[in-house]
């Protein structure tokens, strides 16, 4: 229907007269702004609401959520307790999870950032054999499932005495975030205009000194996109941490993982431990959002 | 460099040399564990799903995306909106997994997808203000069809008191009135009655007849049938009292309290069931990963050429027309960009197949991803099938290696 009338009127000149179009172009006509603002705005609610959810029924009581939805605190105020949070805070299991999920997350971001701004340098502006060939390998690395690396890591791993422990999941996590991180980092240092690099180098500067003082600082914007990329990706792992930390190296993603296989009852557990684990990204993701949708667009394949 | 050969490239070809021994590691067994992959039910069932998930996932998140993106270039809010639908990228699967766990409750008490649902479906069907109520003499009134209809039938001008038990006390009328027999004699044409709950509390009270202290069902609803139609209804008054009118003396009818009185509420879907587990946790994924369609295709929309779009605008083609005549169009490579990066994305799904579903519907919702880990690590220490899994799986995504490949080689060009 659509098809037939949008050839007429799209070869009809005459600006203002608008041709009877097919049902779609009715129903967008007939969304005006308020309606549009009205569906748009209960979306964007739709899409909060579930996170809400879990927030609420974080701070009631597991026998509270056991009796009814957490909407009923709405109007039942008095319901609202941090006990949960307290309980959870005060179990060894977590605090140490949550110490670890440190541990893990940071070491891993910051060398990665480190290894893949220098990868990333060498390959924009450094020329040497093969260069170009070893480049189009970490392209394809890009998509490899880690599933692929899991068996053969865990053997090696376990003969150099790496398994279950945190420097083993931290250079897994390394690895497998390399190839994203070099391929980024690279195609935004190449969009950095040779002829700064060329003075340096006729001033004498040595390629370390090119990239502490003219690579490092122009690339900021994209070091810091890597950087709250590789900083989530990592905290919200739980596969890796799944295969290849032990009982005391389990970051907090496994330890409520461990919790749902007795969903209900174990509720004023996981709740709060889920959004424990949801608040770090959260403040992350707000604050620096601009940093965050240049990374997802910059590198959009991973 | 050294990190990733030992931690990535190594892998890839030990995996596959893997993949040709048995579970020990150390007979060679050729092809079997792909031969096992195609034929053991829970494999199979993981590619099936896989399947299921890469046909709608990426599909349906880009085009929630793209639509998202289109619409909020008309709104002022958009940075607003776009913040509100994209946040879940930022979060881990697992809390995700949590949060919509805690949202397909089947309880409409405690879960919200089924509290809506339920909602909804009230309003359509309300449910019984006697649901669970029973005859208080199963030899007066016949169960059929969710309704009970008396065994006799009965002449007009005569009196039907029919008695309900087994009311749990949150369906009672919040002002009980005593229930009382109707007076004798009064409209030949009418057939006349009480609704009564036939229980007195604290004890006493006799079977079929109206003690003191009983009380009257206000608004049951009756019908008088003649044959199988009906001819007359009535509502009961709060007092449990009803009159059912016209009817033609000389016949005789039969009573029925419909079955809307006693119509259970709306027990929800079983969203975590068998059969609707995969659709329920593709729906998170999209509420995921449109977020992120949105934004990749916003920020392509933010690069096409205005000229364009008001050119078509202004030659007379409605909203839908250029959108789906230039803006889609002029699109295309970022979508497609989109759906090879969601499609990989699907293929490696795992923690929210590992978190959503009960332990009862796990194996209906299993996927390669999961599999791979369950066989090779979680329990199944299979790893030469482990190792096949995932082969497979490295398998589905080197169509999309090769599109990033040639992608990246016409860029440099």
């Amino acid at each position: 229907m659509a098809t037939a009338t949008t050839s007429t009127a799209a070869t009809t000149a005459g600006p203002p007269v608008r041709k009877p179009a097919g049902v779609a172009s009715r129903i967008t006509g007939a969304l005006s702004r308020t309606s549009l603002q009205i569906i748009l705005a209960v979306i964007a609610i739709a899409w909060m609401v579930p996170v809400f959810g879990l927030l609420i029924a974080s701070l009631r009581t597991a026998s509270d959520n056991s009796a009814s939805g957490w909407w009923n605190a709405i109007t039942h105020w008095h319901q609202l307790t941090f006990s949960s949070y307290s309980k959870l805070l005060q179990n060894d299991t977590i605090q140490h999870s949550i110490a670890n999920t440190f541990f893990i997350t940071i070491p891993t971001t910051v060398l990665v950032v480190f290894i893949a701004a220098m990868a990333g340098y060498a390959f924009a502006w450094v020329r040497f054999p093969g260069r170009d060939v070893i480049f189009l390998v970490v392209v394809c690395l890009l998509v490899v499932p880690l599933q692929m690396a899991l068996i053969p890591v865990a053997r090696l791993f376990d003969a150099v005495n790496l398994f279950g422990k945190i420097p083993g999941v931290v250079l897994f996590h390394v690895a497998f975030g390399l190839p994203f991180a070099i391929f980024l980092l690279r195609n935004f240092f190449a969009g950095i205009p040779g002829e700064l690099m060329e003075a340096a180098r006729l001033d004498g500067a040595s390629e370390l000194t090119i990239f502490f003082r003219v690579v490092l600082p122009l690339g900021l914007p994209a070091i810091a996109s890597l950087a709250i990329f590789q900083f989530l990706w990592v905290w919200n792992d739980l596969l890796v941490a799944l295969v290849f930390a032990g009982p005391e190296s389990a970051p907090l993603t496994v330890a409520i993982q461990q919790q749902t296989r007795q969903f209900g009852s174990n509720i004023d557990v996981i709740a709060p431990g889920a959004f424990l684990t949801m608040i770090v990204p959260l403040i992350v993701f707000f604050g620096f959002q601009r940093y965050f949708v240049q990374g997802l667009l910059a590198g959009s394949t991973k | 460099m050294l990190l990733l050969g030992a931690l990535v490239l190594y892998p890839i070809f030990f995996t596959i040399w893997r993949s040709l021994f048995d579970a020990a590691g150390s007979g060679f067994v050729g092809i079997d564990n792909y031969k096992s992959m195609f034929t053991r039910p829970d494999t199979l069932r993981a590619i099936q799903n896989n399947a299921i998930w890469l046909v709608f996932a990426p599909t349906l998140a880009t085009i929630f995306g793209l639509f998202f993106a289109v619409l909020t270039e008309r709104i002022s809010w958009s940075r607003a909106f776009k913040a509100a639908v994209f946040f879940p990228m930022a979060v881990s699967m697992l809390a995700s997994g949590v949060v919509w766990r805690l949202v397909y409750d089947q309880e409409p008490e405690l879960g919200l997808g089924n509290a809506l649902v339920q909602g909804v479906v009230h309003v359509f069907r309300p449910p019984g203000d006697y649901a669970g109520a029973r005859p208080s003499q199963p030899d007066q009134l016949a169960p059929g069809g969710g309704a009970y209809t008396t065994r006799q039938a009965v002449p007009p001008g005569q009196s039907v008191d029919l008695g309900l038990i087994a009311i749990p006390p949150a369906e009672l009328p919040k002002e009980p009135q005593r229930a009382q027999a109707p007076p004798a004699g009064g409209d030949p044409t009418s057939l006349r009655g009480t609704v009564w709950l036939d229980f007195t509390r604290g004890g006493g009270g006799k079977r079929g007849e109206i003690d003191p202290t009983e009380m009257g069902l206000p608004d049951v609803k009756v019908e008088a049938l003649a044959g199988d139609k009906v001819v007359a209804t009535d509502t009961t008054n709060g007092s449990g009292a009803f009159e059912l009118k016209d009817l033609s003396q000389g016949s005789s009818y039969r009573v029925r309290l419909a079955d809307s009185n006693f119509r259970p509420p709306y027990g929800g879907f079983y969203w975590l069931g068998p059969t609707l587990v995969t659709p329920a946790i593709i729906f998170v994924f999209l509420w995921i990963w449109a977020g992120f369609a949105m934004v990749v295709i916003a920020a392509g929309l933010s690069a096409l050429p205005r000229e364009v779009l008001e050119a078509a605008r202004v030659d007379g083609a409605s909203e839908w027309q250029v959108f789906r005549r230039v803006t889609v169009p002029l699109l295309m490579p970022v979508i497609i960009v989109v759906l090879v990066t969601l499609a990989i994305n699907v293929l490696k799904i795992f923690d929210l197949v590992l978190v959503i579903p009960p332990g009862s519907s796990q194996s209906s919702a299993n996927v390669l991803a999961l599999e791979m880990w369950r066989v090779s690590f979680g329990g199944g220490l299979n790893q030469g099938l482990g190792s096949a899994v995932a082969v497979f799986l490295f398998a589905l995504v080197l169509p999309a290696m090769i599109f990033n490949f040639r992608r990246f080689r016409a860029e440099q060009r």
